[in-house]
């Protein structure tokens, strides 16, 4: 940890409405209950020789590295070659792996597909269960206890709410991951797409599109891309 | 993680009608309270996990159990449920959990 022997008395005469006003240090304030136990597990762990410094760096690393675009050159992989969609749906580890992705050994990941019989939609009322290892850090929304609840309920109010509306001719299907498994949304390739490159396909394939409250959008501009 | 079906023999085939058991689990469990009562249809059998009611009190989880997906209908579960006639949910239940719905049917109608 950095240390600073300057004086952090910030005198200012700044309104606490002002966007310019000094913002407190992350670390600033005592520290949180749970903050505390993460210090002294971490310790732990590091003292016992269970970890490494080094290992834990490099896991937070690993999951910083994961985001919705490495989910979305899969979508997009998935989209092109018919081999690998095959290989997706049915050994989803062995697929992930041929592109070099280690969803690891907590859970076991799914990959549910769209048609235009079936919509489907990934929730986790237990917790947040989500597939960190593909999409990285969920969104806040996700987490919440509208979200949770309500997908169960009324899915298709929710999806309205994220601008989603489908017709009762197409099923929509809720995921609820209780378990071991951990679901992604394969959606539709949208029509007009058919000359596009992998590249180009990953850049529709949005967050919400792999959770299932939205589908890929050809916009005009886009499509010119 | 999950593991082959060599050693367990599920109890449920891809088709069958179940009930997921209604009833309070002393601890932890990843049955939801919404769906425990309710019939549904198996449509696919993960495989065998270790038991996280076991796993959350810091027992390595064994014997495995079962996972199965379960499939219910939208209009099953809520009685108001607002949407299309072929909704459905999902969700992801161990086999202790599960019993055939035949039987539980038969034991619903044992006052007649």
């Amino acid at each position: 940890m950095m240390t600073h022997d300057h004086d952090h008395d910030h005198d200012h005469d700044h309104d606490h409405g002002d966007p310019h006003a000094p913002r407190k240090d992350h670390d600033a304030g005592p520290a949180s209950p749970y903050e505390v136990l993460e210090r002294a597990l971490r310790e732990l762990l590091i003292e016992t020789g269970v970890l490494t410094a080094r290992e834990i760096a490099d896991q937070i690393d690993l999951m910083d590295s994961r985001s919705p675009a490495l989910g979305a050159k899969v979508i997009a992989r998935a989209w092109t070659t018919p081999a690998f969609k095959a290989q997706l749906l049915s050994d989803t580890r062995s697929a992930l792996a041929s592109m070099s992705i280690d969803i690891g050994g907590l859970a076991e990941f799914r990959v549910i597909e769209n048609t235009q019989q079936v919509h489907n939609v990934v929730v986790c009322t237990l917790c947040s269960c989500y597939p960190k290892m593909l999409l990285g850090v969920p969104p806040a929304w996700y987490k919440s206890l509208a979200y949770r609840s309500r997908t169960v309920v009324a899915p298709r109010a929710v999806l309205a709410e994220f601008g989603l509306e489908l017709p009762h001719s197409v099923e929509v299907r809720v995921h609820d991951s209780t378990a071991d498994l951990r679901y992604i949304v394969l959606p539709e390739r949208p029509m007009g797409t058919d000359a596009w490159s992998e590249q180009q396909l990953a850049a529709i394939i949005t967050r919400d599109c792999m959770i299932g409250t939205a589908v890929p959008v050809v916009s005009a501009n886009r499509a010119a891309v | 993680m999950s593991a082959a079906l060599t050693r367990i023999t599920p109890e449920f085939s891809v088709g069958d009608r179940v009930v997921i058991r209604n009833c309070a689990a002393l601890g932890h469990c990843r049955t939801p309270w919404y769906v425990r009562g309710k019939s549904g249809t198996i449509v696919e059998i993960h495989g065998a996990f270790r038991d996280p009611e076991r796993l959350a009190y810091h027992r390595p989880g064994f014997p495995e159990r079962v996972l199965y997906k379960v499939r219910l209908r939208q209009h099953d579960l809520w009685a108001e449920y607002q949407g299309g006639k072929d909704d459905n949910l999902d969700v992801d239940i161990y086999e202790p959990w599960l019993g055939a719905a035949a039987a539980a049917a038969k034991t619903g109608r044992k006052g007649r």
